[in-house]
């Protein structure tokens, strides 16, 4: 059982000298191909595990093992390791000095050394995957929230990443723009992307969850296949927390 | 009334034409371009690098504290000596920093121009470091996120992706701080730099008339603070254009 692609062991995060305890000795394997959601109540620590996985928050300890390497140890230049990882957030931060183009083909042919041609190649093709081809010159102030996250999503997966790390990605969009989103995310788990995705969104969980994780209180309370883990929570405070929210 | 007329063609004669005395304000207002210009260029490369030093240590102070090594020692030390730089330079008056660099630090340097370029410059670096990490820091904390999560490191986030964004936002503070910087390098003559308030002082001193000379002086400053003031104004309607794409 060593095909996992993320193992993260006793993974803790301290705020105030351990007096907050945001994240309090994770452990969990993601394996390829496999879609993530973690749900929770705000506060519980799920944005602070999914920032983790890619050390945008600095872990207090634990070991984050991603292809074989601990990127949580401080001899490993992580920045190599996040090339790997995509990332989209839940208020896109789209850069809004450049096109939509020059969003996504920046980090490749920066970092990777890829011509200009051949990134505005993929970047269009990944453009089309998005249903955005005609956005390619616009700049992200003149696009809606749901285009955003879109282009964010084309953006992180220009990099070619292994696995993509999804933070409220529809939280802060309107309601009518949230599907056009999910759309592309659940595209996405169809072709066999490796997702971890923190949301309020339990239709999302549901169809496309190959695992969904309930948080609180910085640790896993629950994990199951979706339809365990709607149809018979076992912990208190999941049955609560679904009992509160719509599905 | 004609008699009124006389007697102040008469002073406007003997203030700038007798002894061809316009040319000393001619020679005062280059000096004083001479010194604002030389200074804020000296200004803004000082500004970057203590803006550099101390906004690197405010974002990657604790990341890098956690790795360790000389590195964080180095920021940490450098980071010490920018803050008394601040410290001492905004402390203190500009004219008393000009007189030490003149009278004591840079003694041996007969070039009073060169002088108060040197002074005024590490004077307004201390200002202009402080316009670039406001500006730094005005931006969403979610641009760095982004384009750490790509995998540039930090140095390669703040070139791509901070500074342009930053360079947008302090432009109009930069232009002011020219304006503030014409202004203030008035006090030059303490160092016996002939800009164009020591020019007006001088005519006054061998006309014993200070109504015009002074007069004249301050409607030259004025003249180009408007002008500038202008140029600022499109500038910033420029950037705001912009920003609403």
């Amino acid at each position: 059982m060593n095909d996992a692609l993320i193992q993260v062991r006793d993974l803790k995060k301290y705020y105030d000298n351990g007096r907050i305890k945001a994240l309090d000795g994770v452990d969990i394997d993601i394996r390829k191909g496999e879609v993530v959601v973690i749900i929770g109540p705000s506060g519980c620590g799920k944005s602070t595990f999914l920032k983790s996985l890619n050390l945008l928050e600095m872990p207090t300890e634990g070991k984050i093992i991603f292809e074989g390497v601990d990127i949580n140890d401080s001899s490993v230049n992580v920045n190599i390791h996040r090339q790997k990882m995509g990332m989209v957030f839940q208020h896109f931060n789209l850069f809004p000095h450049k096109t939509v183009l020059g969003n996504i083909t920046l980090a490749p042919t920066k970092l990777k050394g890829i011509s200009k041609e051949k990134g505005r190649e993929r970047a269009m093709e990944l453009l089309r995957m998005v249903h955005l081809e005609d956005k390619a010159d616009a700049y992200p102030a003149q696009l809606s929230g749901g285009q955003k996250q879109r282009i964010a999503i084309a953006r992180a997966l220009a990099m070619d990443p292994d696995v993509m790390l999804f933070d409220e990605p529809t939280s802060a969009l309107d309601p009518e723009m949230v599907g056009e989103v999910l759309d592309i995310m659940k595209e996405l788990a169809r072709g066999g992307m490796t997702m971890i995705v923190v949301t309020h969104e339990m239709g999302f969980a549901k169809e496309v969850g190959s695992r969904v994780i309930f948080f609180d209180g910085g640790q896993i309370r629950e994990e199951n296949t979706p339809q365990e883990f709607f149809a018979h929570p076992k912990d208190p405070r999941l049955q609560d927390f679904l009992s509160k929210v719509l599905i | 009334m004609t008699e009124w007329f006389n007697s102040l063609a008469d002073t406007f004669y003997r203030c700038f034409i007798e002894d061809s005395r316009w040319k000393w304000m001619l020679e005062g207002l280059g000096n004083t371009m001479i010194i604002t210009v030389f200074a804020l260029m000296i200004g803004i490369i000082l500004g970057i690098i203590v803006a550099a030093v101390r906004s690197t240590y405010d974002m990657n102070g604790a990341a890098m504290k956690k790795k360790g090594g000389p590195a964080y020692i180095f920021l940490r030390i450098g980071n010490f000596i920018c803050n008394l730089f601040l410290t001492v330079i905004r402390g203190t008056p500009v004219v008393v920093q000009l007189m030490i660099m003149y009278f004591i630090i840079l003694i041996n340097v007969t070039n009073g121009v060169l002088v108060a370029i040197i002074a005024f410059g590490i004077n307004s670096g201390a200002y202009v470091a402080e316009i670039f990490r406001s500006g730094i820091m005005s931006i969403d904390e979610g641009q760095i996120e982004a384009g750490r999560s790509l995998g540039f490191n930090y140095i390669q986030t703040m070139i791509f992706i901070i500074i342009p964004q930053a360079v947008k936002v302090v432009l109009p503070t930069l232009f002011n701080e020219l304006i503030v910087l014409i202004k203030e390098t008035s006090v030059a003559g303490y160092v016996g730099v002939m800009d164009l308030t020591k020019a007006g002082d001088k005519i006054r001193g061998r006309t014993f008339e200070a109504f015009m000379p002074l007069f004249a002086v301050a409607a030259v400053y004025l003249v180009i603070v408007i002008i500038l003031t202008r140029i600022l104004r499109i500038i910033e309607k420029r950037l705001r254009k912009s920003e609403r794409r």
